[in-house]
């Protein structure tokens, strides 16, 4: 075994320590023709985009704030945050509604195709450096025979200064 | 079970009871004492030692000990009480609060003021008693020390309710009620400090310790009543070994059946001061409640603790409620009203119960302003001592109800007016005197409601404000003003940041950094103050509050595709501009004049960015708004109605929006944006400032369903 490969075998196993037990299913989504996956524990539930009230002067990928029974529910658009060429909201268009530390936040994605359980051996480490998106908020990449996902760490993404959805006062 | 889940307990009760002495101690005529009253202390204290003595707190127990000596002979005659002795009184309370704040904490509290207040008070002992209770301030070791001043009787039965200070043992019959097992033992050990067990049997129903003990039943109570509550204890004497009791009494009765009318007679040969803190008990069973001794637990049945973020869990609850109901009424209204009578008679009545409901629900949160009011008798009393002034403080309207988290708000903004009062406003007593006044001054704090509002009035009869002053004041400060202000506008001035006339700065006030935190606090609250005053007979500062911050009175308004909530208390009037009144100054800013006055024009649209909105002025309507004392025209599309919204927090799970202060959600699910006034119109200024930062142009949006 090379020494690069003992390296990352180490790595998978600090990164599977990192995720607990029960925390290695996945909830798939698609922006685009990328996928990613959150941690499924993470997903409050699925809903369809609609009645989202604008919010003036913030960020161009907060969408607004919408009631989720009696809650106001900040929605955020990956795709938009992501830079994605294709912004269409539409009956596919699904809002993840996700909790991160005590606060409830909605994601718009393209669409939700499976659950998924992946063994720590699917999971590769993040690389390096990101351009567009920080490693920082990735927990690794899932690799399974063709497909590739990108593993949100759906906390730190959401907390970021950048996301603009928490006051730096607050937090 | 573990002594420590008690400490909560303890700490509530002992903080009511320091609540307690205060208050007592303040309403004391230090000529005559009511004898009534100083039991009360007495008892207030002698609880918080039996308590602290059961959870180990050394540092409180002793202090309380040395206070409670004091106020024992006080209550006795003994000592004379003076105005400075009840100084000393309080600032012991007020120790005794740090400390339990410092045992709140897990922390030992400060050891050098505890030594410092014990010597004050040992040291006033000595000076007042002469030295014969002075020394006798006990060791700190765990078990409450016999407390020989204390009431050493088996009041229980009432044969021995004499004041004796001799020592004397006696065998009491403690009895447990439906006390667990695990619990017991810890009781059972708790009593072996008071005192020595001589026989313990029973059963978890009713489970009997005879003790031996120089402790009175009323102590051992006291002591109990932190773990268990008054009726699971039944204090009676074994055999009373009445070795000072008058002789006449008969002292082997049985509890169960004494001689009726006994205990009453006894009691008048107790010494002089007739002991007022065991009057006589029915005999026939110490299970009914204790005198007046401290808080009998047992008293729960009025009231319930509940924590408030249960209460607001259902405050939560119902204003989905309210949404829901809003939401079927909205979706009854285009169903026909003929055919489907029962349907819309069942809306009716929900929209009731509803409306019933949430008022009960709201009400919970309610707290009287007596819990505000009373912390000012202390004060004023202090801040009075200290500026030499004799002020007499008068509440009225204590049990009107506000809100729990606008009554906590209200503290600090409440104290400012005083302490202002005290020390501007009202003059020295000689002052007074040459002006023709009493030499006392009144100050008068009041809550009323009026309407959806509460008026909280700090009235003074003092020297009032004095309009040349504050005037000259103003100029030098750099203040736009001219004589020809009103009144009302000079009254305002004061409420300008850095703005105090106050010739000289005390500690109590005058550094001119209150006021605007007053107005800015109250504003916070949704409120605003307002002034009135005439030159020599004094002033009147009112505050009017919402009752409450959950619901709203709002305009819904729209602009665009979008609807927004205008609070109905910063609304002045709505109306539609005409050309004629427009102006326009430096270029872009409009003015429109309403009734001799110019108004800055805000159009939402622009501030909020909002598309497809109207921009011709005259198509539009305006609304005049005021705000933080800014006055303006907020340009909207149309006015769609007034209605009570909830006020749900947009902070819980995103962040503070500029120019919005909250959020609700309307009666079609939709969320709504409530809108701040005086944020809008600083927004308003900060984007005329930097006009065009928005050059990220937004991603393409397409909307196909």
């Amino acid at each position: 075994m090379t020494a690069v490969s003992q390296a990352n075998a180490q790595l998978q196993q600090a990164n599977a320590a990192n995720l607990d037990a029960h925390s290695s299913e996945f909830l798939v989504f698609s922006l685009g023709e990328e996928e990613y996956a959150v941690d499924i524990l993470k997903v409050q539930e699925i809903r369809g985009y609609e009645n989202v009230t604008r919010i003036a002067n913030a960020p161009d990928f907060i969408k607004g704030v919408t009631n989720l029974r009696g809650v106001i529910v900040p929605i955020v658009d990956l795709r938009i945050k992501f830079h994605l060429a294709n912004v269409e909201y539409g009956g596919q268009t699904v809002v993840i509604v996700v909790n991160v530390g005590d606060r409830v936040v909605g994601i718009v994605v393209d669409g939700v195709s499976d659950v998924m359980t992946l063994s720590p051996d699917q999971i590769k480490p993040a690389p390096e450096f990101g351009v567009t998106m920080s490693s920082d908020y990735l927990s690794g990449l899932g690799s399974l025979e063709d497909r590739m996902l990108v593993l949100v760490d759906i906390d730190k993404l959401l907390t970021s200064e950048e996301m603009a959805l928490v006051d730096k006062t607050t937090h | 079970m573990d002594i420590t889940d008690f400490y909560d307990t303890f700490f509530e009760e002992a903080e009511e009871l320091l609540g307690d002495m205060e208050r007592l101690l303040l309403e004391l005529d230090v000529d005559e004492p009511d004898a009534e009253e100083l039991n009360a202390i007495f008892r207030a204290a002698h609880s918080i030692k039996g308590g602290a003595g059961t959870f180990g707190f050394l540092v409180l127990q002793e202090t309380t000990h040395i206070l409670e000596n004091l106020l024992d002979h006080t209550r006795r005659g003994e000592l004379t009480l003076r105005r400075d002795i009840v100084d000393t009184f309080l600032e012991a309370k007020d120790m005794l609060h740090d400390q339990l704040n410092a045992y709140r904490n897990g922390e030992e509290p400060d050891q050098e003021a505890f030594e410092r207040i014990c010597k004050t008070l040992k040291q006033m002992a000595l000076d007042e008693l002469g030295g014969a209770e002075g020394t006798k301030a006990p060791k700190a070791k765990p078990a409450p020390e016999p407390v020989k001043e204390a009431e050493t009787t088996a009041s229980a039965d009432g044969v021995n309710d004499s004041e004796s200070d001799e020592e004397q043992e006696t065998t009491l019959r403690v009895a447990l009620l439906n006390v667990a097992e695990k619990d017991r033992g810890l009781l059972v050990e708790e009593l072996a400090q008071l005192g020595s067990v001589i026989e313990q049997q029973g059963d978890d129903k009713r489970y009997e310790v005879t003790l031996k003990t120089a402790v009175s039943g009323e102590d051992i109570e006291a002591v109990m009543c932190f773990v268990i509550d008054a009726e699971q204890l039944e204090i009676s004497a074994a055999e009373p070994v009445s070795t000072v009791a008058p002789a006449a009494q008969p002292v082997d009765q049985a509890p169960a059946e004494p001689a009726p009318a006994a205990p009453a007679e006894t009691k008048s040969e107790a010494p002089p001061k007739p002991d007022a803190s065991a009057p006589a008990k029915p005999p026939a069973s110490s299970k009914d409640k204790k005198p007046q001794g401290g808080k009998p637990k047992g008293s729960g049945e009025s009231s319930l603790r509940v924590p408030v973020d249960k209460v607001d869990q259902i405050i939560n609850l119902v204003g989905e409620l309210i949404i829901t109901q809003s939401m079927l009424d909205q979706t009854a209204s285009e169903i026909d009203g003929m055919t489907h009578s029962a349907l819309h008679n069942g809306l009716n009545l929900l929209q009731r119960n509803a409306r019933d409901l949430q008022e009960a629900v709201m009400s919970i949160r309610m707290m009287p302003m007596d819990y505000v009011f009373s912390r000012f008798p202390r004060l004023v009393r202090d801040l009075a001592d200290k500026l030499n002034k004799d002020v007499e403080l008068i509440t009225e309207g204590k049990s009107t109800e506000l809100d729990k988290s606008l009554i906590e708000r209200i503290i600090d903004p409440l104290t400012h007016l005083v302490r202002n009062s005290l020390d501007h406003g009202i003059e020295s007593p000689d002052e007074r005197e040459a002006k023709g006044k009493p030499r006392g001054g009144k100050l008068t704090l009041s809550a009323q409601h009026q309407g959806g509002n509460i008026l909280i009035e700090v009235i003074d009869d003092g020297a009032g404000l004095n309009r040349a002053k504050l005037l000259a004041k103003a100029e030098s400060n750099g203040l736009a003003v001219s004589d020809s202000m009103s009144d009302d506008e000079v009254w305002q001035l004061i409420f300008a940041p850095g703005f105090s006339t106050a010739e000289q700065v005390s500690d109590v006030s005058g550094r001119g950094v209150g006021m605007d935190v007053v107005k800015r606090n109250i504003q916070a609250m949704g409120g605003h103050v307002e002034i009135l005053s005439r030159e020599g007979q004094g002033t009147t500062t009112r505050i009017v509050l919402p009752l409450t911050l959950a619901i709203l009175d709002g305009m819904s308004i729209k602009v665009g595709k979008e609807v927004f909530i205008l609070p109905l208390g910063t609304v002045l009037e709505s109306l539609q501009p005409s050309r004629d009144d427009l102006y326009t100054m430096a270029g872009s800013d409009q003015l429109l004049k309403v009734r001799d006055e110019y108004l800055p024009v805000i159009a939402l649209h622009q501030v909020l960015d909002i598309d497809n909105a109207r921009t011709e002025l005259t198509e539009c309507i305006v609304v005049i708004v005021q705000g933080e004392g800014r006055r303006y025209a907020l340009m909207v599309d149309d006015l769609i109605g007034q209605q009570q919204v909830v006020v749900k927090n947009l902070e819980t799970n995103y962040r503070k929006v500029p120019g919005i202060s909250a959020a609700t959600i309307l009666g079609d699910g939709s969320v709504a944006l409530i809108l701040d006034i005086a944020d809008l119109h600083r927004l308003s200024r900060r984007k005329t400032v930097q006009p065009t930062h928005k050059s990220i142009k937004p991603t393409q949006e397409v909307l196909t369903s």
